[in-house]
């Protein structure tokens, strides 16, 4: 370790230490000095830590979230006020500036980084485990560096979510009080934990080359550890806010606060959004990174620089697959869940205006499995054996696009006033049999079975298996997918289209379990087939199309289109609402904008993070340069 | 790498072929075939997809994309292909002006709407003097279905008379949207046969479209042109749900409901 390291390190953990300790200082004293007026709130910040981490005894025992004494319990309602009733003057106002847009692009672009914050540690942990279980050091470097990456977009995540802070409390003062007064103690416990994962992440980050070796990189790993479970709490506690805003807990219809903190987090919609959010978080922090990857591998200058971040992008773009492929599940679970809670919701969300949105949403779900898989069948090229497997992958392209074709055929079509005179009605025949749900469904498990097919050609392709039983091994796999794939499509099209929507919607679970067998029974057939395969040659990384890169960079930027569209969606579906039915929204602005906007805002929103993206990439490159210039220091004699 | 070999089929051409082919294959599917055409907005976007399909499928090895991207290639820089350059060179611009040109000019064509068929319910709705609650709201004859089929069948039996009396003008005596009134309205009244219809809907949801008929329509359903009646002025609530049992029943399909059996 170098000496000026050290003192960097020393002086960052001193800092943080000393912050760590003003922020629990501070959160055990503000309660006192901001409440001190009324009695319930009496609760201390390490209680409002316990219910935020959702120990098992909280659900059980709902008073046990304003802290042990019952007396909180003795005299809740009283002090919480209802809802308030707005009128368009109670928002203030700034010349010029947009009070919906500006806090719409802050909190998503404060999103976006924070997304890919939380992810990047879930993965890094993972690669830095199976470094010290393998022993190559590739991975160690390859882990650091991707946290080295988290770093700046840290501190933009923390100063994004400042200028939401700030921006709440600017435009829309009364929901931000009403909000806060709710969620007064998770507030407290997500300070503290954001001190927490500040203090986490730079011991984790500037510790890593000093806990090196034997039980020092146990606790280095230990930290990764925390440092996962430090965010994901507070994602979650994010998550709570924002769900509460859709279904509200825990108060009455005035809007009253009931006093349980524990019950207005774990509302209704809280766990399937916790669920979608951390695998879509996953993926889409593979996407950043494999973009950071493409990004130094189009500007590397030495073949072995390439080599390197041909290997860090086809890594990245490993970690994407494997969290995109559960997704469009999570998704639908989110979207029964939505439905559940309100047919309302549910039908602006699937069948109203913004049902067109999904057809964008899928049109980039789309786009997303297409880079994916071309990124592999590019990659098929560092191997020398590939020419075995290139004819077949037509036939994979023919499977997905046809999949695609199903996936985004809306279920009311666009139609011409003479189109709707050809076909006698707005619905069609043969193709209005595709927009419903069951064949989404299977469109779907199609989609992932062939994806993952692309990955099993991709391991192959280097590789010649040596068993005796090859050949029988290849035909039981040949007929798990066959039977497989007949499985899906008889649960698709038998109770999709001859049951009720109780079966449907049940149907759609043994599919998805089909295609985990699938996946699960030939990944292990697979490692028994190729164990002490021969290589046909070595790989070449970095023996790699300029191409596949670009397909890189539109994962990316798909994955935060489709992240901000669907955040509005999500956003959107509550109308005019504030908080659900509770708290109406009565500003200006309170009204649905057309789809051409929304999509205009989301877009703005992709380009600015794009740009705040390349300038953090750019800024690692920068940091990684030493040029000597000559005469400019003066020359010391020693 | 082996040398490229010559093909019957320049790469290029192949691809070209292949999109045309697929093209040409849904318009002869839908539009011939099946008789039922596939809306241009559609087949729009399928052809992007199949178009991005074949185009990876075409680049994803390196000869592959030197193959294809050659010809293109010669044709811009070899200069024994001069005269192809300077016809090319003309026509392309040409079509693109085409194009330009056809989609400006002024049509009598309606512009297409964006119109939702099945707009999200209120929360709550008033009708007969009454307010309902969407979310709690169910057809009180449906818990016959299993208590006492033989009254069930009764009141199916009663829904089915209502509906011939009031309903099959517009919505067909199949129930497939094809009345004799169905051919001049616009929109036309739906087709409850079809999967996308009440198959979809819980029954609480047609009560309030029955019962508000088009003028009842939110928002989000504008243009508010559909010619549904307003039917709390003509029926009784009750005949309402037992009509709503008779669309189940005769169509064979199962109202959207979250309880399971
Ligand atoms: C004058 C023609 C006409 C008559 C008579 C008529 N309807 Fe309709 N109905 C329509 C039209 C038009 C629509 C709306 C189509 C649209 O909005 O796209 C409609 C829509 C509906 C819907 C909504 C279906 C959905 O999927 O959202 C239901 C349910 C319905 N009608 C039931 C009935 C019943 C029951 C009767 C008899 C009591 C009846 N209709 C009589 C024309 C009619
Ligand atoms: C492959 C399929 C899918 C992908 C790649 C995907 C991706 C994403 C991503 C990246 C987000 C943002 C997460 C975040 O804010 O942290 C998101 C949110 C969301 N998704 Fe999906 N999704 C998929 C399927 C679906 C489906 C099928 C639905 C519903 C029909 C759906 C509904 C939603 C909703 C409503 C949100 C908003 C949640 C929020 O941000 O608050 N998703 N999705």
């Amino acid at each position: 370790m170098h000496k000026e390291e050290l003192i960097v390190l020393t002086r960052n953990i001193r800092t943080i230490c000393g912050a760590f300790a003003l922020a629990i200082s501070a959160a055990l004293a503000l309660p006192t000095l901001v409440h001190s007026a009324d009695p319930p709130a009496t609760a201390t910040a390490p209680a409002a830590t316990a219910s935020a981490g959702g120990t098992a005894a909280t659900p059980t025992a709902p008073t046990a979230s304003s802290g042990a004494d019952g007396a909180a319990s003795a005299q809740p309602a009283a002090s919480f006020p209802p809802a308030p009733k707005l009128t368009a003057a109670d928002y203030p106002t700034v010349k010029g500036v947009n009070a919906r847009v500006a806090v719409w692009l802050i909190a998503q672009l404060h999103l976006w980084f924070g997304a890919f914050v939380v992810a990047v540690p879930m993965f890094v942990f993972m690669i830095e485990a199976i470094g010290m279980a393998t022993r190559d050091k590739r991975y160690d470097n390859m882990a650091y560096e991707f946290i080295k990456v988290t770093i700046t977009a840290y501190s933009l995540t923390a100063l994004l979510g400042g200028l939401l802070c700030f921006g709440l409390v600017l435009f829309y003062p009364d929901l931000f009080k009403y909000l806060a007064l709710i969620f007064k103690e998770s507030m407290f416990a997500y300070a503290l934990l954001f001190f927490a994962e500040s203090a986490v992440l730079y011991i984790y980050y500037y510790g890593w080359h000093w806990l090196q070796g034997g039980n020092k990189k146990w606790v280095h790993l230990t930290l990764g550890l925390l440092l996962n479970a430090v965010g994901l709490q507070l994602m979650f506690l994010a998550n709570a806010w924002t769900t509460f805003m859709m279904s509200p807990a825990a108060v009455d219809a005035a809007g009253v606060f009931n006093g349980n903190t524990w019950a207005a987090i774990h509302n209704y919609l809280w766990n399937p959004i916790n669920i979608h959010r951390v695998v879509a978080n996953v993926a889409y922090g593979g996407s950043v990174v494999g973009a950071y990857a493409a990004f130094k591998f189009l500007s590397a200058q030495k073949p072995e620089e390439r080599a390197h971040y041909d290997w860090m992008g086809y890594n990245a773009n490993f970690i994407a697959i494997a969290a995109l492929l559960p997704l469009p599940f999570a998704g639908y679970y989110l979207t029964a869940e939505i439905y559940a809670y309100s047919q309302q919701m549910g039908i602006t969300l699937m069948g109203g205006v913004f049902a067109w949105l999904f057809i964008i949403q899928a049109v980039l779900i789309g786009a997303l499995f297409l880079s994916a898989n071309y990124y592999l069948w590019c990659g098929m090229g560092r191997s020398d054996g590939a020419y075995r497997y290139n004819p077949r992958i037509k036939y994979i392209a023919v499977v997905l696009v046809g999949a695609f074709l199903v996936w985004f055929t809306p279920h009311t079509l666009v139609l011409t006033n003479s189109e709707l005179k050809g076909l006698g009605g707005p619905y069609h025949k043969y193709l209005g049999a595709l927009g419903i749900m069951p064949a989404k469904n299977t469109a779907v498990n199609f989609l992932i079975v062939f994806t993952f097919l692309s990955f099993l050609f991709y391991r192959r392709a280097n590789k010649i298996a040596t068993v005796s039983w090859a050949a029988a091994g290849n035909a039981a796999q040949v007929a798990l997918f066959t039977a497989g794939l007949i499985n899906i499509t008889i649960l698709g099209v038998y109770y999709g289209y001859f049951t009720n929507t109780v079966y449907k919607v049940a149907a759609s679970v043994p599919q998805v379990l089909t295609t985990l067998v699938i996946i699960i029974i030939s990944t292990v057939i697979d490692a028994f087939m190729y164990k002490g395969a021969k290589d046909v040659a070595p790989l070449r990384w970095g023996r790699m199309p300029d191409r596949s890169q670009y397909a890189l960079f539109l994962l990316a930027v798909s994955f935060t289109w489709l992240m901000g569209l669907m955040g509005y969606v999500r956003s959107g579906i509550r109308q005019h609402w504030h908080v659900s039915n509770i708290f109406r929204d009565s500003s200006p602005d309170a009204y649905t904008p057309g789809l051409g906007y929304a999509a205009s805002v989301v877009s703005v929103g992709t380009i600015l993070f794009m740009a705040m993206v390349i300038f953090v990439f750019w800024l690692s490159t920068v940091s990684g340069r030493h040029p000597t210039v000559k005469g400019y220091w003066k020359e010391q004699t020693a | 790498m082996n040398t490229p070999r010559r093909r019957i089929v320049p790469r290029l051409l192949q691809l070209v072929l292949v999109v045309l082919g697929v093209y040409l294959g849904f318009i002869l599917v839908f539009d011939v075939l099946l008789g039922q055409l596939i809306p241009k907005s559609l087949l729009t976007m399928y052809m992007v997809f199949v178009i991005a399909g074949a185009i990876m499928v075409f680049t994803f090895t390196e000869e592959g994309a030197q193959e294809l991207v050659g010809p293109i290639k010669a044709l811009v820089e070899d200069p024994s292909k001069k005269w192809v350059r300077n016809v090319v060179f003309v026509i392309v611009p040409l079509l693109a002006g085409y194009y330009v040109y056809s989609s400006m000019l002024p049509g009598f064509e309606a512009p297409v709407e964006l119109r939702t068929i099945h707009p999200a319910p209120p929360g709550k709705f008033k009708a007969y003097g009454k307010s309902y609650n969407l979310a709690t709201l169910e057809n009180p004859f449906r818990k016959f279905e299993k208590e006492d089929p033989a009254k069930f069948k009764e009141l199916v039996k009663e829904g089915g008379n209502i509906y011939i009396k009031n309903c099959q003008y517009c919505h067909g005596d199949k129930l497939d949207g094809k009345g004799p009134y169905a051919a001049g309205l616009n929109p036309t009244p739906l087709n409850f046969q079809d999967v996308g219809t009440i198959a979809q809907l819980q029954e609480s949801f047609l009560f309030w479209r029955i019962a508000t008929g088009g003028p009842g329509l939110p928002g989000e359903a504008a243009p508010w042109i559909s010619s549904m009646p307003v039917w709390q002025d003509f029926l009784a609530e009750d005949e309402i749900w037992k009509v709503i049992l008779f669309l189940y029943n005769y169509t064979g399909r199962q109202p959207r409901s979250w309880a399971h059996e």
